[in-house]
Parts: structure tokens; sequence; C-alpha cells
């Protein structure tokens, strides 16, 4: 398995200008009615930047996911608004938002949700298939993205016939194949070992990294905050902390 | 976004044949069932099909179809042919007689005389002689189901085949000699009894005697002459019924719809079929999409729209649905092939194609409205729960 020495992402090398690529404001979400109200989210300012690999991180029930999903618009908030790259969530009808999550925003999710029926490059496909893209160049692009990661030769191959690695390699290459400005990943490496998943790190890292593009990923796997260039950490539906390296955190 | 909803229905292999199978198991069994209800409706009023040269039917005013004889006299027969419009009216003869076969072993017949002159009303095929044969001493016309069937001899060597009546065998009617003159291929009755065709004066002879033996008298209207208006005309002049050749039918099928158990049997077994489909259809579909709902929730964040969602399920839906009415008509079809020249009734006209589509179509309406509701209301934020 061989990741091409030349990135082939069509990034913008030049990281020195970095621009908000989602802010949210007072964000709060609560599930439940009544007496069974449970806050996810107490008021939540964050912004996150272009060319940066933001992770949230904090215990489990912190509100790490429905502050992404809320980011990603699959998720709307009680109050407060998020802005993806000058875009209010707020203002947007639900077609609106969904073609705008289709064209901006890509996933890595902790189990895959590969379609298990589909090749790994029909897979890839998919997002630009949403786009109206015709099957046969979407499942070229789609085959490109794959080699890009490391999967040139499992093209044809369905998901059982993967490893988890090689399974999460495919779904990143789906959440790139479209070229979004957004990334989130939700714990992308907790099913796999430490070593695959540090492989992973490394790819994401590599190729959904960009100046016009920002990565968020919701983690508690300590072992891959070094990858990280912000840290924000949650606990009880706020921002406790927001960190500007790794090293911080430690400290 | 076709290619991806097939593929994940084709893909779950065991479903996508569950989902098949139940639809095709519902097809065939509501057009087996209709088909066969029909070739039963369809052998009630097969005698008149047979006799199609009359255009109009004279009976008794309380005949209420057409195996149900009321006799009348044959003064009646004179008077509908004074009516006006009326260019020939001939008398016929129906009645059940007991045959005594060569064995010794009695068997019911439907006997049916022809006016002895013109033999108007003989049978629709002649398979072996001719109508005209019936002129001769004693003759009669057997019929082939019942010639070989009910009316056949047995093998003079035990355990072989029944050997079927032939030319020059005979018969006992009511202790009057029968000689076969010929073979014909008659539509199947809704008794299932062969079918003996002679002349009226000879079947009057077979009959037991009474005062009235004149079943039917069969009118041809005069060229140009509307058949319904002479129809009220022979009614309003001579007091009887008169049906034209539809209406005829009509009368015998709704009798059989109304007061016969028959609508209700076929009709239980219809909405058994339909309620069997829906069931494992619709179960198994629903199950399906309730499978998939993890990846019809990461459609949906991935930026799939509702609309998108619901012909990618309503496409599903088609394609189980025909191949499964395909399935299941054809399975039906080669079932009538199969049966084509036995005892059971099967007829399958183009509406029943028309009303197991329907079926089906409504079958499919119903399991896809209950995913599509479910992958409506879904929220793509699942995606992220594990």
């Amino acid at each position: 398995m061989t990741i091409q020495k030349d990135n082939p992402f069509p990034c913008d090398e030049e990281t020195s200008t970095k621009a908000v690529a989602v802010h949210c404001k007072g964000i709060t979400k609560a599930y439940g009615s009544g007496s069974e109200v449970v806050n996810a989210l107490n008021g939540i300012n964050l912004e996150v930047r272009t060319g940066e690999l933001t992770m949230l991180v904090g215990p489990s029930g912190c509100g790490k996911t429905t502050l992404i999903s809320i980011m990603a618009g699959i998720l709307d908030q009680d109050e407060g608004d998020c802005v993806l790259f000058g875009k209010s969530f707020k203002s947007m009808s639900d077609l609106e938002k969904t073609r705008y999550r289709g064209a901006q925003v890509g996933f890595v999710f902790q189990s895959f949700n590969l379609i298990p029926t589909l090749t790994a490059a029909e897979n890839v496909a998919v997002p630009l298939l949403i786009r109206k893209i015709d099957r046969k160049t979407a499942v070229e692009k789609a085959g490109e993205t794959l080699k890009n990661v490391g999967l040139g030769d499992r093209l044809n191959a369905l998901p059982a016939q993967l490893s988890g690695g090689q399974q999460q390699r495919v779904a990143i290459a789906r959440a790139l194949v479209h070229d979004p400005r957004l990334i989130v990943c939700d714990e992308p490496t907790s099913a796999l070992d430490h070593e695959t998943g540090f492989r992973i790190m490394e790819l994401l890292q590599y190729a959904a990294l960009c100046a016009d593009r920002a990565l968020v990923i919701v983690t508690h796997d300590p072992r891959i905050f070094d990858f990280a260039d912000r840290i924000a950490k949650m606990d009880d539906g706020r921002i406790v902390e927001v960190f500007d390296s790794p090293e911080d955190m430690k400290e | 976004m076709r290619f991806v909803a097939i593929k994940m229905l084709v893909g779950d292999r065991a479903k996508y044949l569950g989902i098949v199978m139940g639809l095709a198991f519902a097809s065939f069994l509501i057009t087996e069932q209709l088909a066969i209800f029909t070739g039963l409706m369809t052998r009630t009023f097969g005698f008149i099909t047979d006799t199609a040269i009359a255009d109009i039917w004279v009976m008794d005013p309380k005949v209420q179809f057409v195996d149900d004889i009321k006799p009348m006299q044959d003064m009646q027969l004179y008077r509908t042919r004074g009516v006006d419009g009326v260019e020939w009216a001939v008398p016929l003869y129906k009645g059940l007689l007991k045959a005594k076969l060569e064995n010794g072993n009695y068997q019911t017949v439907i006997v049916i005389g022809l006016d002895d002159a013109t033999l108007i009303g003989s049978p629709p095929v002649m398979l072996k002689g001719q109508a005209a044969d019936l002129r001769r001493s004693e003759a009669v016309i057997v019929d082939t189901v019942g010639a070989a069937g009910k009316l056949s001899k047995p093998s003079p060597v035990p355990g072989q085949k029944r050997i079927p009546l032939a030319i020059g065998d005979t018969l006992e009617i009511n202790d009057n000699r029968a000689s076969v003159a010929g073979i014909c291929k008659v539509s199947r009755t809704f008794q299932s009894q062969p079918v003996i065709y002679t002349t009226y004066s000879r079947a009057t002879t077979f009959a037991p005697k009474e005062r009235k033996l004149l079943s039917f008298v069969l009118v041809k209207a005069k060229p140009g002459e509307d058949v319904k208006a002479l129809a009220s005309r022979i009614k309003a002049v001579t007091g009887l019924a008169a049906y034209t050749r539809d209406e005829f039918k009509e009368l015998t099928i709704r009798y059989y719809m109304k007061y016969t158990g028959i609508p209700i049997n076929f009709g239980m077994a219809v909405l058994l079929g339909f309620i069997v489909g829906t069931a494992i259809a619709g179960q198994t579909f629903y199950s399906f999409t309730l499978e998939n709902l993890r990846h019809f929730g990461t459609l949906k964040a991935m930026g799939t729209t509702n609309k998108t969602l619901l012909g990618m399920i309503v496409l599903q839906a088609l394609m189980v649905g025909s191949i499964g009415y395909g399935i299941g008509v054809g399975a039906a079809t080669a079932f009538g092939k199969l049966v084509k020249d036995t005892e059971l009734a099967f007829r399958l006209p183009w509406q029943l194609l028309v009303i197991t589509a329907v079926a089906i179509s409504l079958i499919c309406v119903f399991a896809a409205l209950l995913s599509i509701r479910k992958v409506m209301k879904l929220e793509p934020a699942i995606v992220f729960k594990t």
C-alpha cells in the first residue's frame, strides 16, 4: 500500500492566509423534552480555520458529535448560528442546506458507513453521483482518488473484502472526491488498531488538509492529538479551552 | 443515483429474492385464481357461445340461467315465429338425462335437441362425422371430452386405458337406443357432464314424457333489424322472456355470482394472495429499508435530497414489482398451458393481467410507502451514531 509521493489533491500549498471556515456563535442544543431534557450544547462559540486540522476532544457525551453535526449542517441547533464559508445554515431552507452540504462538506465516519453492495470505486463515486455527474466519469474520478489513497489495486473490491484500515481509506477518498471545503471526521481511528489509525491520520493530514479546506476531527484518542493544529477541549456541552498546539495541551 | 438504488437492492441477494418471490407468489396466486374463476364463469355460458347463430333466446320468463330449464309448450315456437322482424325461429331441447353405458353403468348427460329440419344450433366443431348424420336413425353426436372420459368404455384388458366412445358405438338414453354418429368439440360445461346432440324430435323421445318439452326458441332477426328491439317485441307479444345472446350470458353470470359461493370462494383466494404478497413483500422490503437506514442517512448527510431518495425507493419498488409480476404471470400462463386439456377451467384474458398488475402495484406502493415514510423522516445526524 503506497501513497503517491506528489500530493495529487488539488490543494493550494500556501497556508499563510488562514480564513474562517466555520464560525459558531452561541450554539445551544437540547434533546428530549420536559423533565427529561438533556442539554447537549450550552452556548458554543468556536472558529474553525482553513488550512488547519481542528480536533474536538473530551469525554463521551460532552457534545462533540452534536457540535460537528451542526457544523456540517446535518443537525439544527436550538439557538445561535453556524456560518460555513460565509453562509449561515439558519438562512437556508432544508433543500439548500442539503445541496450546500453535498458541495461543501465531506464526511468520514467511525464505522466507515460504506454501502456494502457497492465496490470501493462505486462508493467513492457516490458524492459525484449525488451531484449528477455521469456514472462513467464519476467512477473514473473515484478510481483516481482511490489510487491517491493507496488503493489503486482494490477498485473493484467490496467493503467486506477490505480491512478496516482500507475501508477507512475508501471513506477518506469518498470525503475528498468532490473536493469539499470542510471535512468532518467522527472518531476516524477508534475502530482501528494503533498503527493503522496513525497511518489514517497521516493520510488525512497529507491528503485532506490544504489552505482552502478545513478539517475537523472528533476524537477521544489521545494518541492522535499530535496531528492537530488546534484542539478544542469540550466538557458538559461547553468548550472549556482551546489550545493552539498539542504541546500547549500537554503543558 | 438510480445505479446506487439498484445495486443496493440486488446486492442483498436474500432480501431481493425474498421480495421478488413474495411478489411473484402473490402475482401467480391472484392471476391463477382469477383465471380459474373466469374459466368457470365462461363455462356457465359456454353453450350460449357455441350456439352463436341465434340472435335471440326465447324462454320461460322464470328462467334464471342457461341450465335452469323451465319447459314451454310447443305452441310458443309458432307465436314467436309470428312476431314482426323474426327471420326464423327454431326449437331447442336441453335437458339432463341418464345414459346407460355398454358396461351397465349410468351417466348423466346433457342432451341437446336441434330443430329436425335445419339442425340449427349444431356443434361448433365436428371432429368426426358431420352434423347432417343426425338425420340417420338413432343418431347422436357426442362431445370428445365426454366420449374419452365419462362415456368411455373399459378396456377388455384389465389395467389398460379406457377406450373412448367412437362412431358406431351405442348407448341407451332413458331406455332408448342411441348410436354415435359423430364426435364434436364443444365448450366445456359448468357441470362437466358429457354433451350429446341429437334432433329435437329424438331428444323429446329420450326425455321423460311431459306436457311441455320446449326448452328454448332460437331466433334470428331479419337483416337490418335491431336485435334488442326485436327481443323487446317478442317479450311484449308472447309474454315470454327474450334475451339477446350477450344479455343471456350476463343473466347466467349474474345468477352464478349472486346465488353460488363461487365468487366468494375465489375472492377469498385472491384476497389471500394479495394479503400474503403484501405481508411477505411489504415486510421484507420494509426490513430491507430498515437495514439500509444508516446508508440512506449517509446519502442524506452527503447531500442527497429527499426527492432523490424517494425516487430511489420508488425505483427499487418498481423493479421488484415488475420482476415479481413477470415471474408470477409467466408461471400462471405456463400453468394455464399445462392444464389446457384437463377438467380445470382456466381462462386468461388480458384484463386479468391488468387486474394483477394493479394489485401488485398496490402491494409495491404499500411496501414503498412504509419505507419512504421512514427515510423521509430520517435525521441525517444518525450517521454519527455507532
